[in-house]
């Protein structure tokens, strides 16, 4: 079922949590809403799912306008953060449960929804803890419950609220691993929530990246990384360092200098600096280059993190060096990144 | 998240001596509160039983087989009867509102709800007196219509309702606060109605604090002696309730008939304590239960 989010504006009392959100997502895509607390994902999840309704803008599950649909009819599978499972119902009921209540006409016989709940339990593999409860699971097990139980009403979409949010590390890797199995056998178009972008750029097919009520950037994993297309987005996806510094004759210039990176598409004037700290290319002889004094070095698994104090304004910038690298030695570094961008600063 | 329940159960000795008072504090502390409550609870309570079989068993029993004290029984269990029902749906209908949904002046209603506890009782009943009292706007169509509240069944019911209304809402609205509205939104979006999602999810998480609250809400409809006492008029054989049926015998200098009658008041409240108590190792264990998800 393809999502249509159509310039959906969302204020929580007057205090908008987002502003004129558009997003496609395709059919079957398992795609990433990613973003810092209060960047408004959740909310967005949650005006697909119709537990909020927008304040401006409509929503389509194909050509079906949903805006005008109740959480109910809009036939959604959600998982919670906190699961939300029930503790009173074993877990055959709670996967059942969907199936229960729906009207008489269209409800399955009670054997018929034991036998799918079984069925389901088999596919997140859990078989044979129909009869537990909810208290008696660990985590990562209640996880895969609420997802059976989402799944068992047959949704259009699968909408998860930061899935691994609650658990710990080594069980969040095999549950994204799982997750990742699960869409490809079901083809379930799945929308999920994530703070953590190694959790989005792993699994989804595309990641939205999203900051203060607003998506910034909609790509692949090589995309996101690859190309950002904000301040925000270098930032916010993988380490990056930044320098503040100017363009002019197509040129980028730390202060009074120009540091041989050629930027013919900036505009002239103040900008900001953003590259990878690992992509940098060291020099021995420094002629349109950064280059700085070592304020400070750590030792991060195989590779070396050094800060270094770059011109007058002593700005600081880090870099990625290789542990044997003699420069790792030397109190001046000369470099340049072999992979940058400029962004405009932002008139003030 | 912090859960206090683990710092209490910290099974850590050195830790514990460490916040705690020295033994003489302790142990005077614990002497205090015993001689308090052994003086001002137990004692009277005991005199009670004993004031009640003075006179022999036989007496006792002959007072409670009396018509008028049977029919102070009746009525205070009929009015209990009707009573506890009301306040177990409005109270459940409050705590929802309050606990669910976020509305203007919900302050303002939480606030009403505490109102009876902080109201006193005689209050409670005048302010019936005055609604359907003879002198009231009311009090004369009341009469040519021939419908009576004042001095009448109604009119205990009503002043009990009002008492006793916080008990279970009381009770409720902290724990459905807690509990939030995860479930519910679990529930409807998997399909459910409104009416499923009461039954099948809400319901089930707070029936122990629904039942506790009812037994408190009960224990208080059959004790309520003041908002009574205003509009009941005090009939013999037709508007007295129990408690006051244990002033009136206590008023005609017998003294064993009405501790006879308080006895029972008195063992009702037993049961209702030994309840609560059973209900709360059960809802405690509910309760951690809950957080421990």
């Amino acid at each position: 079922m393809q999502v249509r989010v159509e310039n959906v504006r969302k204020e929580f009392d007057t205090f908008p949590a987002l502003h004129d959100v558009s997003l496609d997502i395709r059919s079957g895509e398992l795609i990433a809403l990613l973003g810092p607390s209060g960047s408004g994902k959740t909310t967005l999840l949650r005006l697909i799912a119709g537990l909020e309704q927008p304040t401006i803008g409509k929503i389509f599950f194909g050509d079906d306008d949903a805006s005008e649909r109740s959480i109910r009819e809009r036939n959604v599978g959600f998982v919670f953060q906190h699961y939300a499972l029930f503790r009173h119902m074993t877990v055959a009921d709670n996967i059942g449960f969907g199936l229960k209540v729906r009207p008489s006409a269209t409800r399955p016989p009670a054997e018929e929804i034991r036998r799918r709940a079984s069925t389901l339990l088999d596919l997140v593999q859990l078989s044979g803890l129909e009869k537990r409860y909810p208290a008696q699971l660990s985590g990562g097990q209640r996880q895969r419950v609420a997802l059976a139980r989402a799944m068992a009403i047959e949704p259009k979409v699968l909408l998860l609220d930061e899935p691994f949010g609650a658990l710990d590390a080594q069980v969040r890797r095999e549950l994204r691993r799982w997750l990742r199995e699960i869409h490809d056998a079901t083809g379930h178009t799945t929308v999920f929530v994530t703070h953590d972008q190694e959790e989005a750029l792993e699994l989804a097919d595309r990641v939205v990246v999203m900051s203060q009520g607003r998506i910034e950037q909609v790509g692949t994993a090589d995309e996101v990384y690859d190309q950002p297309n904000s301040p925000f987005v270098y930032g916010f996806i993988g380490d990056s360092s930044s320098l503040p510094v100017k363009v002019e004759d197509g040129q980028v210039w730390l202060t009074d200098r120009p540091i041989g990176l050629a930027a013919p598409d900036a505009p002239a004037g103040p900008a900001t600096l953003f590259f990878r700290p690992h992509d940098v290319e060291l020099l021995d002889e420094c002629a349109g280059c950064l280059a700085g004094t070592v304020a400070s070095s750590r030792r991060v698994a195989g590779t070396k993190r050094v800060e270094l104090e770059i011109g007058g304004h002593r700005e600081r910038v880090e870099i990625e060096l290789p542990v044997d690298h003699p420069a790792a030695q030397k109190s001046r570094i000369a470099f340049r990144p072999r992979k940058w961008k400029v962004f405009p600063s932002a008139a003030e | 998240m912090a859960d206090p329940v683990l710092f209490a159960a910290d099974p850590n000795p050195e830790i514990a001596s460490g916040i705690t008072e020295s033994r003489p504090a302790r142990w005077g502390l614990m002497a205090i509160a015993f001689t308090f409550l052994t003086l001002f609870l137990v004692l009277p309570l005991v005199l009670v039983f004993m004031e009640a079989s003075r006179k022999g068993l036989g007496y006792f029993f002959e007072t409670l087989g009396e018509p008028d004290t049977l029919s102070a029984i009746h009525l205070t269990l009929l009015v209990a009867a009707i009573s506890v029902p009301l306040n177990l749906v409005f109270g459940v209908a409050a705590a929802w509102a309050i606990a669910k949904f976020e509305f203007k002046g919900k302050a303002f209603l939480t606030t009403l709800v505490d109102l009876p506890f902080s109201v006193s009782p005689v209050i409670s009943g005048l302010v019936y007196v005055l609604l359907f009292g003879a002198q009231s706007a009311l009090g004369p169509w009341l009469k040519a219509n021939g419908i009576e509240i004042l001095f009448a069944v109604p009119g205990i019911v009503l002043a009990t309702v009002f008492v006793t209304f916080p008990f279970v809402a009381r009770e409720l609205i902290p724990l459905m606060e807690e509990q939030g509205t995860g479930d519910e939104e679990a529930a409807i979006s998997l399909g459910a109605n409104g009416w499923q999602t009461f039954w099948y999810v809400t319901l089930p998480n707070i029936k122990w604090g629904l039942l506790y609250g009812v037994l408190l809400c009960n224990a208080r409809a059959m004790g309520e002696f003041g908002a009574v006492s205003v509009v009941s008029g005090h009939i013999r054989g037709q508007t007295n309730t129990m408690p006051l049926h244990v002033e009136i015998l206590y008023n005609e200098y017998n003294a064993a008939g009405a501790f006879a009658v308080a006895s029972l008041l008195a063992g009702l409240a037993l049961v209702t304590l030994a309840l609560k108590t059973l209900l709360e190792m059960r809802y405690g264990a509910e309760i951690a239960a809950t957080r421990g998800h």
